[in-house]
Order: structure tokens, then sequence, then C-alpha cells
């Protein structure tokens, strides 16, 4: 390993043969790297900066006018922001449903059930479709008379055939289903791949101390999979906030009335539609703000796990 | 024994019960797009008794779907293209490269990969709108090859640091420049890396829908996906002609990952522990 590393630095201290003499050496690494901080300034730079600028402001894309903080007090005021981001909160609940879905199937398919290798590819399948075309899929298999309550009438289950997508109580745990059915495959694929890269010592010491199967996986497999459920959670809890529009635009486009939308579709939709791009800016900066958080309260986690794991695998 | 063999049928029924549940929505697709409108209104759950490729007929020519699939197929190509070309020059230099900001480009792009794109869409779009190139696909393709740089030099800059240092030494004592290395030696070496990272961001693409929409609104510009989303409106009594463009529309990215499983995987599970 330190053999490794004196190999790396000697690499990179050492002269390059063809390097031209007046430019010092570590200067032309930027000529590398110089498209790709291009193309990161227009697409993420200039756009961070002017969404903020614009939630100030009002008008079309041809003149805007500084109004201060009226764009807020509009979006504050709006019900519909609101239920917006109620809904995007009440989509969290889908995070931990995923994650113990997620580790039971990865749990299954390594212990080898038989035809593991099949399982595994049905169970990511889900994960590659286009949400577009899954999403318009589900919204005619739960519409009142879909298949999925022809089902329940069939096998006499017919007071649950309810009208998932017209009741506005039953919406968004609608929408959430069809989030979990995409998404449970890529959790389960990211802690299967953990725990074949898990030493094989671990698990068998396990079983012969004669540990029980829940036994086993709540004290030796969970903890070994902790980090990767932690990076599925906050992973999940970003798209959750900030990557459903798909889904609720093809399914219910955010009805019925209002009571399906969802941040992005509030921005989309006063973006795009009702033509006030300070408003959706105004609601755009306060994502990125929310998103800010999570994923520093993931990194404060991840830092004081390392710092106080250090000291004990020792 | 005996407990164990329960066990084992236990596991068994759950996985072939979520089999089930992972497959029906394709099936319905396919059985769906099968039918006539009038079967389809008597027989939703069954397969088809006079299976027709009717609406398959009509979504290729009534409908421009073969024009959506030509603008998908020039911005996957394009955007995938160029973000693969420009991350894998700057993942060169973020691997091996000695030179300051180096850490802070490497952190940098970590973080730009949660920005969420709605962010970005509103000043992109105004940009575009003054510059006169909303409506083009060229907007498109470079919003997309921005929205792909994060990811991809992330999961290029940890492939190439696995390739051994010595190749590198012997190469410049071979009196190689610093493009013949990348060219010569690292390229042939990263065609695994190159390859997964393709597959997944040719996926993304293809499956994107909000800037699609916003970016592209004239009818012959449209996008496969924001086409279909758009025709679900437009044909809502006609449900088994959208399942026919929902297949048709969906079916590139289930050939690639009957073909290429191996190399999504390794890609999307390229975030972990890192």
């Amino acid at each position: 390993m330190a053999n490794a590393n004196a190999k790396k630095t000697q690499f990179s201290t050492r002269p390059l043969v063809t390097s031209r003499p007046r430019t010092p050496r570590g200067l032309r690494w930027y000529l590398y790297v110089a498209p790709m901080i291009l193309v990161l300034l227009l697409i993420y730079g200039y756009p961070l900066v002017e969404v903020v600028r614009y939630s100030f402001m009002a008008g079309n894309p041809h003149h805007l006018v500084w109004v201060g903080l009226a764009n807020y007090s509009s979006v504050f005021g709006d019900a519909v922001f609101w239920t917006s981001i109620r809904n995007n909160i009440s989509l969290f609940v889908t995070v931990p449903v995923m994650v113990v879905v997620s580790l039971l199937l990865a749990i299954f398919l390594f212990e080898a059930v038989r035809g593991w290798r099949f399982y595994r590819f049905v169970v990511f399948m889900p994960y590659i479709m286009s949400a577009t075309v899954i999403g318009i899929t589900f919204s005619y298999l739960y519409q009142y008379n879909g298949v999925l309550n022809q089902m329940l009438r069939s096998v006499g289950l017919g007071f649950l055939a309810l009208d998932w997508l017209g009741n506005v109580h039953l919406v968004i745990p609608s929408i959430a289903s069809v989030i979990v059915w995409q998404q449970v495959g890529f959790g389960a694929i990211l802690f299967l791949a953990q725990l074949m890269s898990l030493p094989a010592e671990i698990l068998e010491a396990a079983e012969l101390d004669g540990a029980g199967w829940w036994r086993k996986q709540w004290s030796v497999v969970l903890p070994q999979l902790r980090s990767v459920i932690e990076f599925f959670a906050i992973t999940e809890l970003i798209n959750m906030l900030s990557w459903v529009f798909n889904y609720v635009y093809v399914i219910t486009g955010g009805g019925p009335g209002n009571s399906s939308s969802v941040m992005e579709l509030y921005i989309w939709r006063n973006a795009f539609f009702f033509q006030s791009f300070g408003m959706a800016s105004a609601v755009a900066t306060l994502l990125l703000i929310f998103t800010g958080i999570l994923i520093f309260v993931y990194f404060r986690v991840q830092t004081r796990r390392e710092s106080s794991s250090a000291g004990g695998a020792l | 024994m005996k407990t164990r063999a329960i066990g084992v049928t236990i596991r068994q029924v759950i996985m072939i019960g979520m089999t089930i549940v992972a497959l029906y929505p394709i099936y319905f697709i396919l059985i769906t797009s099968l039918k006539t409108n009038q079967e389809y209104t008597v027989n939703q759950t069954g397969i088809p008794h006079h299976p027709t490729l009717a609406n398959y007929v009509q979504a290729l020519t009534a409908i421009p779907l073969p024009q959506w699939f030509l603008n998908t197929v020039m911005l996957t190509a394009g955007s995938v293209v160029l973000s693969t070309i420009i991350s894998g020059l700057a993942a060169y230099a973020l691997a091996w490269g000695a030179f300051p900001g180096k850490t802070f480009l490497l952190r940098l792009n970590v973080a730009l990969m949660v920005v969420p794109p709605v962010i970005l869409v509103i000043p992109m779009f105004v940009l575009m709108v003054r510059v006169g190139l909303i409506n083009t696909l060229f907007s498109v393709i470079i919003f997309y090859t921005g929205l792909l740089i994060p990811f991809s030099v992330f999961l290029l800059t940890s492939f190439f640091k696995e390739i051994p240092s010595e190749l590198f030494e012997s190469a410049q004592i071979d009196g190689c420049s610093r493009f013949g290395i990348l060219w010569r030696i690292v390229l042939p070496l990263v065609v695994p890396a190159l390859v997964t990272l393709v597959v997944v961001n040719v996926l993304w693409v293809w499956n994107e829908l909000l800037i699609a929409l916003v970016f592209l609104q004239n009818d012959n510009l449209r996008t496969i996906m924001s086409g279909l989303s758009m025709f679900q409106g437009r044909y809502n009594t006609n449900q088994p002609l959208i399942m026919a463009g929902a297949f048709l529309a969906m079916l590139p990215t289930v050939l690639l990952y009957l073909f290429g499983q191996r190399y999504f995987v390794k890609g999307l599970t390229a975030g972990i522990g890192k």
C-alpha cells in the first residue's frame, strides 16, 4: 500500500518528457478540466445565481423588474403552495417503506433463493423503465373502472375498490405506491452489491454462534449495510422533494383540483402556464435551500459516524 | 430441516409474488396494445381474443411518433457523446493530475449531482428565449450535457483511479505525451467504464420529461416521452393506442437492459460508499 502511494507521488512530481519548458506543468492539466468548468458554469453556475435573483423580480423573459419580497409573500399566501409542500413531505413516508422492502428483497436474493439471477433481473426492471410510461400505465390500472378495482371486485373485495386517483385523500398514497414500485429495485440492487462485497467470515461466524435468521439480519447484516442504507435513504428523500414531477404530471396532472400538486409541478405551472417567473423562482430557491439542508444533515451524520467508528474499529 | 423447507417455500412465494407485481404493468401494456378499443372496453384484464397491430400502425402513421423517435435519438446521441468527451478529459486530470483546485473540483461535482434540475430550468429558459434558441434541439443538447457531467466525472474519476500507475510511468519513459497516454493507454483500458457510463446516461436522457416539455414545445420537435404525455391527453379515450405508443417508447431501453444488465448494475451502484 505504502509502495503504491510512493509510486503515485513519483508519477505526479517527475517532469513529463514532452512538457514544454515555459509552461508550468501543473497548469497544463487545466486544459483537460477547462471544458468541464465552462459547461458547469453555464448549466449550474449561471442558473443558480439567476434563480435567486429572479425570485425578487417579476415580469416576462424580456423584461424583469425588481419587486423585493413580493413573490415570497404571494407564494406563502397561496394555498396551492402549502398543498404542494405538504404532498412532498407526505411522500417522505415512502422512504422507510422502500428501505424495508428493498432490504428484504436484497437479503432473499443474497441467500440465493433458487432462480435468484432471474429474480435480480426482474427486481431491477421497473427502475429502468420510463416514469412517463409507467405513470400512464398506472393511471389506467388505478382508474375507478380499471384493472385494480376489477380484480378486487372479482375476488370479493369490492368494498376496497375505491376511486384511487379521484379521491383527494387517496391520490397521494396512490402516486406513492407507483414510486415505491419503481424505486425498490434500485435499493435492492444497491444493498445486494454491498452484501456481495462483505467477507464471508462475518456471516459464517454468526451462523456458527447459532444465531437465528432474524437475529443474524438484525445484529450482523444490518450494521454492515448501514452506510449504503443511509446513502439510499438520502437519495430517495431528495428524489421525493425534487424528482417526482414526472409521476405527478402523467398520473394526475396535479388533480383532482390541486390536491396532488408537488413543488416541482407548482414551479412548472407558475413559470410556464401562468408566466409568473418570479413566483416560480421563489419556490425554486426554497427547494434549493431544502435540498441543501438535507445534504448538510447527511454529511454531518456521515462524518460523525466515521469519527466515532474510527476508534471503535480497532 | 422442516423449518428450513418452510423458509425456502416462503421465500419462493414472496419472490414469485414480487415477479408478478414487477412485470404486470409491462404485460398490461403489451396485451392492451394488441386489443381494439372496442374489445378493451369489455375485456380489460384478459388476453386479446383477436390480436391486432392496428394500434401500432396508427401510432406510427397518424401521430408523428417516428419524428419524435428521431428527435430523441439526436438528443441522446448529442448529449451523451459530448458529456462523455468532456467528462473523460476532466476525469483524466482529476484522477492523475496534480494541480491546485483538484479536490475542490471533485467535491464540486459531487455537490452538483444533487441539484434538482427543476431549479435550473427557469433561468435556462429565460436565457434560451433571449438568445433565440428556444425550440431548438441544440439548446436541450447543451442542457442535458451539463446535467450529465457531474455524475459522469464522478463515475469516470473513480474508474480511472483503478488503473495502475506503472502503466503511465512506462509510457512516460517511452516518451508518450500526456494526451498520447490518454488516447493510447487509458482509453483502451476504460472501455468497460465508458460503456457503463453511456448506458446509464442514455437511459436518463431517453426518459427525461421536464426539460423536454419546457424547451421543445413545437409538435415536430417533441421527444418520445413528452410526445407520449401530450398524446395521453389528446387520445384519452383510446387507451390501447396509447399503450402501443408507450410500448414503442420504452422498447429501446428495455432492449438495452436485456443486453447490458451488468453495465446498468455497475453504473448505478457506483455511487455507494463514496
